[in-house]
């Protein structure tokens, strides 16, 4: 299987793919399957309507608003005003871990909290049952902040939990009460929820406390949820380089955090999909600027480490820079050049997320493996294609009904780092301030990339490609592996983790050395299913053991 | 501390649920679809809710759940679903080649109000559903009970929908499986088969959520009941329904439709709700019970007098669903042990009543709550307040039972950390042998890792 790379034309697969399809959903599908070329980057169609009854890996922006973005700040009371199995299915189940520092400090994030609307509030309002919770909750656990969130339901029989909020936040006085407008229903996938929380983060935390941090390096860290502890290893690095972290966005953070986070000097966005507003809005209004990195791999871990560096244009923090990599760097190549027999000519497929199967090519890169296809579950064509095209996006009626924040500088806070021409200097450096070049450039020629991938589809696409390793989510997980192929899970790290970093990767490389050398996948076929197997006749006895 | 502001103090609530013992409706409805053959479960309204239905089956099954959803957006919920709900039909017959697309409604669709019967019954009309391919719907809304509710939906729909009466009555029983896992199902079959019972199992998710490694993926498992087996369930000479709330709508529906008597019967977990059932099967069947299951039984028993000590008085909380806590509390009052704490968050006065019946005449001291405010919260804190010496409940449950260092038996749904429940079952006698095997070993692990070094016991 790995060795063999004579695929077939891609376009052909391509034409495979679509079909079985009616023919207005071929045509639809035929926009998002697209044959890589990184010297012209071909156009993706991206961020659209799923097609009905296709079976999507995507879920609903109140998973992104809530799920994702909100979900892992532990101080923050987060409470589900709907039906009670919107807040049920997100209950630990995204793995945001978090550390208090002492085991007084608030952390809500083992606890559901939910309206569990009834019929009655459906028909006659839920308002009244919404300020209740919000009551009952301050009087509980006298929490800083309270944040509410709309599932499908309350937004259509009209609830404004935004009035409800501002009540009781006025009521309280020392807790903050917001609400976001995330049901599910907006938007075409997670990424309308991402874009709600962003807002929702940026006008109600970021700016409230102004107080001036130590370090000479301070940073934020955006786009990093945590998952399998990937911020606690990005973290261990940035204290070692001696960067200041003064939030991450939102992998173990707390509201002061967030709060203060606009006392930083340089925002850099590991997700680029689900926080990029926060980037631009922080830019605009307190003049901090955004730079894409990747800690998804030990060398991409190298680069941005270098390019913060280069950022602050300290040779003090170069210097202390170059020293982390030199320590780190060993240990991982240990790690890998005693894996990489057993994973080179291997094959990988990526379909998950927003950015994770674009970090992640970076991960099987160094393994010596390729990737074959590759297509994000919730991107942009931005993801995709770089932030070149974003002026050629044209926005639909679905992106059109999400609120675009109308960002001024702030009158006091405004404060550029750089000047333009620093900035454009750095940019040259090959620095991706406030850009990205998007996935597709980093893919062969000729490798397929597909949004939005349909249940349909990953089956073909294994059929023709088997590669040696799918990765997806948990809906996907165990179908692939009843075809006999390993999936990796992106969201989820099948529970382990984490994969940033130096550490990160020596996790992942053996990992995925497991997985893809597992003996398991040669025991599928029982001893008699093999070819030269009895097939129930008779073999006779063998009579030699008798004269032995 | 996991739970660490959870307070001892309990304060009645009105808005707020927290930690609920409860889940909505259509993710019963989903799991119900998948125990009929060649049956993709659809989902009407946004995409979010049959992701998150999906995905917490496979987590508790580690197995491929496919279901398809309307993907509502925006202009959907304002306008309605019907064009979403029509086009999926016409992309899921083309791509999936169901035998039966089975639709449930989400709290959006609900709310909206679309018709699912008009809708399903236009998809015919416009000839966007395939000869002998059929479609059909439960509503379930889920600011109405709870999962369980939307189970009993899903499967009173499928009664109702597909059971014919031709009017010649065939040697057959119908049994509707309450909710209970693959592993169940397959017992129960089993244990029909030992009796010498004719009977239609449904639904049956046992070789659909506990298939094979094949290398192949089987789109539609091998399991399931069939289309002409549920078109008979309506000449069937009687029914059992085990469970009151998750089974016996369907019975009375289809006693309604067809004319065929039904008994409900607790879900049979347990030493005298198995009983029950076998002494009703063999009755409605007309059979001796054999001695194998009488000796099954008496193996029951005997590991019951052995170990009788260790289980005598032991405080229990639990938490669940109705059609299990009901032969599991009952069980546990068997073994001698003290359900002191139990907890549902599945609304409903009889499951209430079925309760506060078996609680008053064997554990007055009981403390009971279903319903809205009957959350773990609610039970942590009464864990806090009265110390048990066993938990039993689904996979949250071990946040409480590490903060409290209580013993702790995963029992329910979801199991999301766990195997075995796809394929050991809890159900019949042999279930009942596994549940106190599951829970002398609990106890007795505990007593082991506790033990002074002069008391660590050789011999147990
Ligand atoms: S909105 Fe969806 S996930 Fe939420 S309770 Fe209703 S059906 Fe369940
Ligand atoms: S009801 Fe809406 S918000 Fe809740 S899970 Fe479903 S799609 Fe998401």
């Amino acid at each position: 299987m790995g060795t063999n790379t004579h695929f077939p034309d891609p376009s052909v697969v391509k034409e495979e793919l679509i079909q079985k399809y009616p023919a207005k959903v071929a045509k639809k599908r035929a926009k998002s399957i697209i044959v890589n070329d990184p010297q012209i980057i071909p156009e993706v169609q991206a961020n659209v309507r799923t097609v009905p009854g296709i079976i999507t890996q995507r879920g609903c922006s109140y998973a992104g608003c809530k799920g994702v973005v909100l979900g892992p700040t532990r101080d923050i009371v987060n409470i589900v005003h709907g039906p009670i199995g919107c807040s049920f299915y997100a209950w630990m189940t995204r793995r945001n871990q978090t550390r208090t520092e002492s085991l007084t400090d608030a952390n809500y994030i083992p606890y559901c909290f939910s309206t569990d609307m009834q019929e009655e509030n459906v028909v006659f309002g839920g308002e009244k049952k919404l300020k209740q919770a919000i009551q009952e909750a301050y009087d509980l656990f006298h929490p800083k902040s309270i944040a509410i969130f709309s599932t499908c339901p309350v937004g259509l029989i009209g609830d404004d939990v935004h009035a409800a909020s501002k009540e009781m936040r006025e009521k309280f006085g020392d807790c903050n009460v917001f609400g976001f407008s995330c049901e599910g229903y907006r938007g075409v996938s997670q990424s309308a929820g991402h874009h709600i929380a962003n807002n929702g983060v940026f006008k109600h935390m970021v700016g409230r406390d102004n107080t001036p941090s130590e370090g000479k390096f301070k940073l934020n860290l955006l786009g990093e949820y945590n998952i399998g502890g990937d911020a606690f290893e990005i973290e261990r690095i940035f204290e070692k380089a001696g960067l200041t972290l003064i939030s991450s966005f939102s992998g173990n953070s707390t509201i002061k955090q967030l709060e203060n986070s606009h006392m930083a000097d340089l925002n850099v966005i590991q997700c680029h999909r689900s926080i990029n507003y926060m980037g631009d809005m922080m830019e605009t209004k307190y003049g901090i600027p955004w730079m894409k990195v990747s800690f998804v791999g030990a060398e991409s871990s190298a680069k941005s480490l270098r390019k913060i560096a280069e950022y602050f244009d300290d040779d003090e923090l170069r210097a202390q820079v170059e020293a982390v990599i030199a320590e780190e760097m060993p240990k991982v190549k240990a790690v890998i050049d005693e894996i990489l027999p057993r994973t080179t000519g291997k094959t990988a497929m990526l379909f998950v997320g927003g950015s994770r199967a674009h970090h992640y090519q970076d991960l099987f890169t160094e393994l010596g493996m390729t990737t074959v296809a590759a297509g994000y579950e919730f991107a942009h064509r931005d993801d995709y294609e770089g932030r070149d095209v974003l002026p050629t996006i044209k926005i639909d009626a679905d992106s059109k009904n999400i609120e675009e924040l109308k960002v001024l500088p702030d009158p006091e806070l405004y404060n550029p780092r750089k000047t333009d021409a620093e900035l454009e200097a750095l940019k040259e450096k090959g620095l991706e301030i406030n850009g990205y070049s998007g996935m597709m450039q980093q893919m062969t020629k000729k490798s397929l990339v597909v949004d939005d991938l349909s249940h349909y589809e990953s089956e073909k696409l294994i059929e023709i490609y088997k590669p040696d390793i799918f990765c997806a989510g948990i809906k996907e997980k165990y179908v692939v592996q009843k075809m006999g192929v390993p999936l990796k899970q992106l969201h989820s790290y099948d529970y382990g983790g984490p994969y940033t970093g130096f550490e990160g990767a020596v996790n992942f490389y053996k990992d995925i050395d497991r997985m893809v050398n597992n003996p398991v996948w040669k025991l599928i076929k029982a001893p008699w299913q093999k070819t030269g197997a009895t097939n129930g006749k008779s073999k006779g006895l063998e009579a030699s053991y008798v004269t032995q | 501390m996991l739970l660490r502001h959870t307070s001892k103090e309990v304060k009645e609530r009105e808005g707020l649920t927290i930690n609920p013992a409860k889940t909505c409706q259509p993710i019963g409805a989903m799991y119900a679809a998948l125990g009929i053959h060649g049956c993709l479960p659809h989902s009407h309204g946004s995409q979010g809710c049959c992701s998150y239905h999906r995905s917490t089956l496979t987590r508790h099954y580690k197995e491929p759940v496919m279901a398809a959803t309307s993907s509502f957006t925006e202009g959907a919920s304002v306008f309605g679903g019907q064009a979403n709900l029509l086009a999926a039909i016409d992309t899921i017959f083309s791509v999936y080649e169901p035998d039966i697309i089975a639709v449930h409604s989400t709290c959006l669709s609900e709310t909206i109000g679309d018709d699912l019967q008009q809708i399903t019954r236009k998809a015919k009309d416009d000839g966007k559903i395939p000869e002998g391919k059929r479609v059909i719907f439960a509503s379930t809304p889920s600011f109405i009970g709870s999962h369980v509710t939307g189970y009993a939906n899903m499967v009173t729909g499928i009664a109702q929908q597909f059971a014919v009466s031709t009017g010649v009555k065939k040697n057959q029983i119908n049994i509707i499986a309450g909710w209970m896992e693959p592993s169940d199902m397959r017992e129960i079959k089993r244990l029909a088969k030992e009796l010498g019972v004719n009977i239609v199992l449904f639904p049956d998710t046992s070789d659909v959520l506990d298939a094979p490694q094949t290398g192949k993926h089987e789109f539609y498992p091998k399991g399931g009941t069939t289309i002409p087996e549920l078109e008979s369930i309506g000449d069937s000479l009687h029914t059992i329904a085990l469970g009151s709330i998750s089974a016996e709508p369907a019975a009375i529906a289809l006693e309604k439709k067809c004319k065929v008597p039904f008994e409900t019967l607790e879900v049979p977990i347990g030493l005298t709700a198995t009983d029950r059932f076998i002494m009703s099967l063999s009755e409605i069947g007309g059979v001796t019970v054999p001695d194998e299951i009488t000796a099954d039984r008496g193996r029951l028993v005997d590991v019951i007098a052995d170990m009788e000590q260790y289980l005598y008085g032991k405080r229990v909380a639990l938490f669940g669903d109705p059609d299990q806590l009901v032969p599991l509390t009952e069980f546990l009052l068997d073994l001698n042990m003290k359900p002191v704490q139990i907890v549902s968050g599945t609304p409903g006065q009889r499951f209430e009543k079925t309760m506060r019946d078996i609680l008053d005449a064997r554990s007055p001291e009981t403390k009971f709550k279903n319903g809205i405010g009957a959350d773990m919260f609610l039970l942590h804190q009464w864990m806090k307040n009265e110390p048990v010496d066993l938990l039993i409940g689904n996979t949250y449950g071990k946040y409480m039972a590490r903060d409290e260092d209580v013993p702790f038996i995963r029992f329910g749904f979801p199991i999301l950390d766990r195997i075995g429940h796809s394929y050991f079952p809890n159900v019949g006698y042999s279930g009942g042998l596994r549940l106190v095997e599951k829970i002398l070993t609990a106890l007795l692990d505990r007593q082991d890792r506790d033990a002074l070094e002069e008391k660590f016991e050789l011999v147990m």
